[in-house]
């Protein structure tokens, strides 16, 4: 198999401009330091040629950025999209929030992305430098000799448990097609889920109550895509911190996870740009779990069009407390 | 004589068509159901937005139960069965969070069953007493 680098990217990337198929790039520059990448337009060969960036930092979905920055281009995007993100997009097809017509959407395979603070905790603070892909180099002020770190081992928790390599939306795949993967994303649901309450409680008690409400994972979140949102109304309860206890936290996140109940993909953006590195995760899991168990497989963006669970019923639905008594006697 | 015995606060939530109709047949029928519940009249258990429950808690209730017709008898055909599949979500959300599963309830409760409604609000109040008050979902900035 081809080893696809931010080369191929680049090398594409000119040629459908050039061709004149696409009027913009959408893809990843460097920020400060090599492991602060961020997402980035492009709209000519130079700007690709020294710009345009692709590794194991490239974590953030652009699928969401399109939202927003299809409309100041005249002409077709192109959209550079790891297998995750394409569930993302198809699931904005769905709802029409971009326009298939507008978006060149180009698929390249995906490795896992690596989580820094992980890098961080293994060899300490001073990164000056990150370089490779199977196999990390880090260099340090500290130290003269790079780390040697393997990315396996510093991989981002989502992408752990991938739940598939295979791109379900593109125009054109640089690199081969993967497959979907049996994978355990599921487990560490199943593992609070079979706390006592008490434990439960104490668990995101201790996650959640480092909340700060930056709302980095409303803006990450490629399903939070309406343009007023109910966490900037002072009246909700929840717009901002409140000094007092804890119950604004939990709101705040119970609302989060349902306002994308049905529609989440999965992707992992809300916990990978949590700056408190909260498992945010695992309440879209648990909702996605549940739904399973109850309604049938669905995962949203799996095709345009899908039903999600929550718009659609049976008249042989158990009834809420059917789910908790299944658990309890399963456990 | 006990002089503060804890008295819980419940919020029901009940469609117009069926449970509010139910819980006036009780009161007609001047079956006893415990005074601590609060009713909150809805068009339609599908009404009834998660946030609610929520704000419910936030507000101060020990409780939440939510009322609406018998499924297959909603008056707008189909909204209990939307009901049905969110507050399972919600509830399992909640129990995930390690919130006492008793504290929220879904019940279906016809304009014939002011028995069912009395005795259901009975039995809830008394689980919900016995937990005693909400911790876990309390707002300090809405306590008086």
């Amino acid at each position: 198999m081809q080893k696809i680098t931010e080369k191929h990217l680049a090398e594409k990337a000119k040629d459908l401009l050039s061709q004149g198929k696409v009027s913009a790039v959408l893809g990843w520059r460097r920020g400060e330091f090599d492991y602060d990448v961020t997402p980035a337009l492009f709209t000519d060969a130079d700007e690709i040629e020294n710009g345009l960036v692709y590794n194991c930092f490239c974590g953030a979905n652009l699928s969401k950025y399109l939202v927003s920055k299809i409309r100041a281009v005249e002409g077709r995007m192109l959209v550079f999209l790891k297998p995750c993100d394409t569930y993302s997009i198809n699931q904005l097809f769905t709802e029409h929030r971009v326009d298939r017509e507008k978006v060149y959407i180009v698929g390249i395979p995906c490795n896992g992305m690596a989580d820094i603070t992980k890098i961080r905790n293994a060899v300490g603070e001073g990164i000056t430098g990150v370089s490779g892909d199977e196999c990390l180099r880090v260099e340090t002020l500290y130290s003269d000799e790079p780390a040697e770190l393997c990315l396996a081992d510093v991989m981002s928790e989502r992408c752990v448990n991938c739940k598939s390599k295979k791109h379900v939306a593109y125009d054109e795949l640089l690199g081969d097609e993967g497959e979907v993967l049996d994978s355990h994303r599921f487990d560490e649901v199943e593992r609070i889920e079979r706390m006592s309450p008490d434990e439960r409680f104490a668990f995101w008690q201790r996650e959640l109550s480092r909340c700060i409400r930056c709302n980095a994972c409303r803006d990450a979140c490629p399903a939070c895509t309406c343009e007023v949102c109910v966490f900037n109304n002072p009246a909700s309860g929840v717009e901002s911190k409140a000094p007092v206890n804890e119950f604004e936290e939990k709101m705040f996140h119970i609302i989060r996870a349902f306002h994308v109940a049905g529609r989440c993909t999965d992707c992992g953006e809300c916990s990978r740009v949590c700056p408190q590195n909260i498992p945010l995760h695992l309440l879209n899991r648990k909702l996605i779990k549940d739904m399973n168990e109850c309604y049938g497989e669905y995962q949203a963006g799996e095709a345009v069009g899908g039903v999600s669970p929550l718009t659609d019923y049976t008249a042989e639905d158990g009834e809420p407390g059917d789910l908790i008594r299944r658990r309890d006697t399963d456990a | 004589m006990q002089v503060n015995e804890y008295k819980p606060l419940i919020v029901a939530f009940c469609c117009n068509w069926c449970s509010y109709a139910g819980a006036d047949l009780a009161g007609n029928n001047r079956a006893d159901y415990p005074a601590e519940v609060k009713i909150i009249r809805v068009p339609c258990s599908c009404r009834v937005n998660p946030t609610f429950v929520l704000k419910a808690f936030q507000r101060g209730a020990d409780g939440v139960i939510i009322c609406g017709c018998h499924p297959g008898d909603c008056h707008y055909t189909s909204g209990n069965y939307y009901t049905r599949r969110r507050m399972a979500m919600l509830f399992s959300m909640l129990d995930y969070l390690g919130i006492e599963r008793e504290r929220t309830r879904l019940e279906w409760v016809s304009a014939a069953e002011g028995a069912k409604f009395a005795a259901t609000m009975r039995d809830f109040v008394q689980k919900v007493a016995a937990l005693g008050e909400n911790k876990r979902l309390e707002d300090l900035r809405c306590k008086k």
